[in-house]
């Protein structure tokens, strides 16, 4: 759908984690730069960055960690490390991405009640606001490409994504809804082409 | 913020922690998706914390660096200090990482299969449209205002077209905001 500059990895030129340490600062250094949420920052840090996963594979883990609840990029941190290191490096990964940002959110709550009526901090929060929708938007204009590889076909996953995009953000409806409705659908159609 | 319930009892904080082990299973699509039964059980059930504390809860951990999740920590921590902290967060976390842990492996140790792989490929266009939904929504209180949505705007063109760190995206929409843009 749309041509970035950004070049895009195939399997073959994938890096990987080297040790646990280094999984532990990858997700510490991408949770500290996510302000209103890690997702732009996780596409950037594990496809472009390091080179842990290809666009495709980074989709098809965020849906299914969209798909099983809990938070997305907390499944998405606990399936790599596993995949990696095994369940030590499930609780690495979900230590890197935790820790040091709770200790600065607890922080910031204890500091917030005396800032809170300030016009810039208000201000401030507003601007970051903009930008973080900014970020998702463009997190998903990027991934958008890995629909033209999908077994599914382009114009099918268009219709797809679309319909849930109506449903969740023009018509409101629950998330359980959408994903359970029309998951089952798309499975099968998918199911379907990939014979 | 330290509030009207700081003291509350082992039981309180037990109930606190099983509500926080349910809404963890019921948080599909993410934490935030469950933000209207939390707020309905410590606000309006429990009255351990006000409505304004709960919605600046949401918006300190939305200005703060790390996954949105961290909500739920600031809630627990208004409700309850360090204490109500941990309940709220091993509470939602608990369920949802053991399930992921174990769904992972079951799927990779079956991922060749037809059924599996329908299952990823089907489900990555509505992952697409729910991420496109999730900038929608928080687009929303930038609708009407010119500034903001110029910053939105531009983010997203600066975001796909270059390899600038969504850090520096962030502090640009501070300043703007801080200077009266946005």
């Amino acid at each position: 759908m749309n041509d970035t500059a950004v070049p895009v990895e195939t399997a073959e030129t994938l890096a990987a984690p080297t040790s646990l340490s280094d999984l532990f600062f990858t997700f510490n250094r991408m949770s500290l730069q996510g302000f209103g949420g890690v997702l732009a920052v996780a596409q950037r840090e594990l496809v472009e960055r390091t080179r842990w996963m290809t666009r495709e594979q980074f989709v098809e883990t965020l849906a299914v960690s969209q798909v099983l609840p809990g938070p997305n990029i907390v499944n998405m941190a606990l399936m790599i490390g596993d995949r990696h290191f095994g369940l030590r490096g499930a609780f690495v990964a979900l230590a890197g991405m935790l820790l040091v940002p709770l200790v600065i959110v607890l922080a910031l709550t204890a500091l917030y009640a005396q800032f809170a009526t300030h016009a810039m901090v208000s201000g401030a929060l507003r601007g970051m606001g903009a930008v973080a929708a900014g970020l998702v938007i463009s997190t998903a204009v990027k991934l958008s490409t890995t629909l033209k590889k999908s077994a599914m076909g382009l114009p099918l996953g268009i219709a797809f994504a679309a319909v849930t995009f109506i449903a969740v953000a023009v018509l409101r409806w629950p998330l359980v809804w959408v994903l359970g409705g029309l998951g089952p659908i798309a499975v099968a159609c998918a199911f379907w082409r990939l014979r | 913020m330290t509030g009207l319930a700081s003291a509350l009892s082992a039981t309180d904080l037990l109930a606190l922690f099983a509500q926080f082990l349910v809404l963890s299973l019921l948080a599909v699509g993410g934490a935030i998706a469950t933000a209207p039964e939390m707020h309905r059980f410590v606000v309006n059930e429990h009255h351990w914390i006000s409505d304004a504390q709960f919605t600046a809860s949401v918006a300190i951990a939305q200005a703060a660096p790390g996954p949105n999740v961290l909500f739920v920590a600031v809630i627990g921590w208004n409700v309850a200090g360090p204490m109500g902290a941990l309940a709220t967060m091993t509470g939602i976390l608990l369920p949802s990482t053991a399930l992921s842990l174990w769904a992972t492996r079951w799927g990779r140790a079956r991922r060749e299969t037809r059924g599996v792989r329908a299952f990823t490929t089907g489900m990555a266009p509505l992952t697409l449209g729910l991420l496109l939904a999730t900038g929608w929504v928080l687009a929303g209180p930038a609708a009407g205002h010119v500034g903001s949505m110029l910053l939105v705007f531009a983010t997203v063109v600066v975001m796909v077209r270059t390899k600038l760190s969504p850090m520096w995206a962030v502090a640009v929409g501070a300043v703007a905001g801080v200077v009266g843009w946005a």
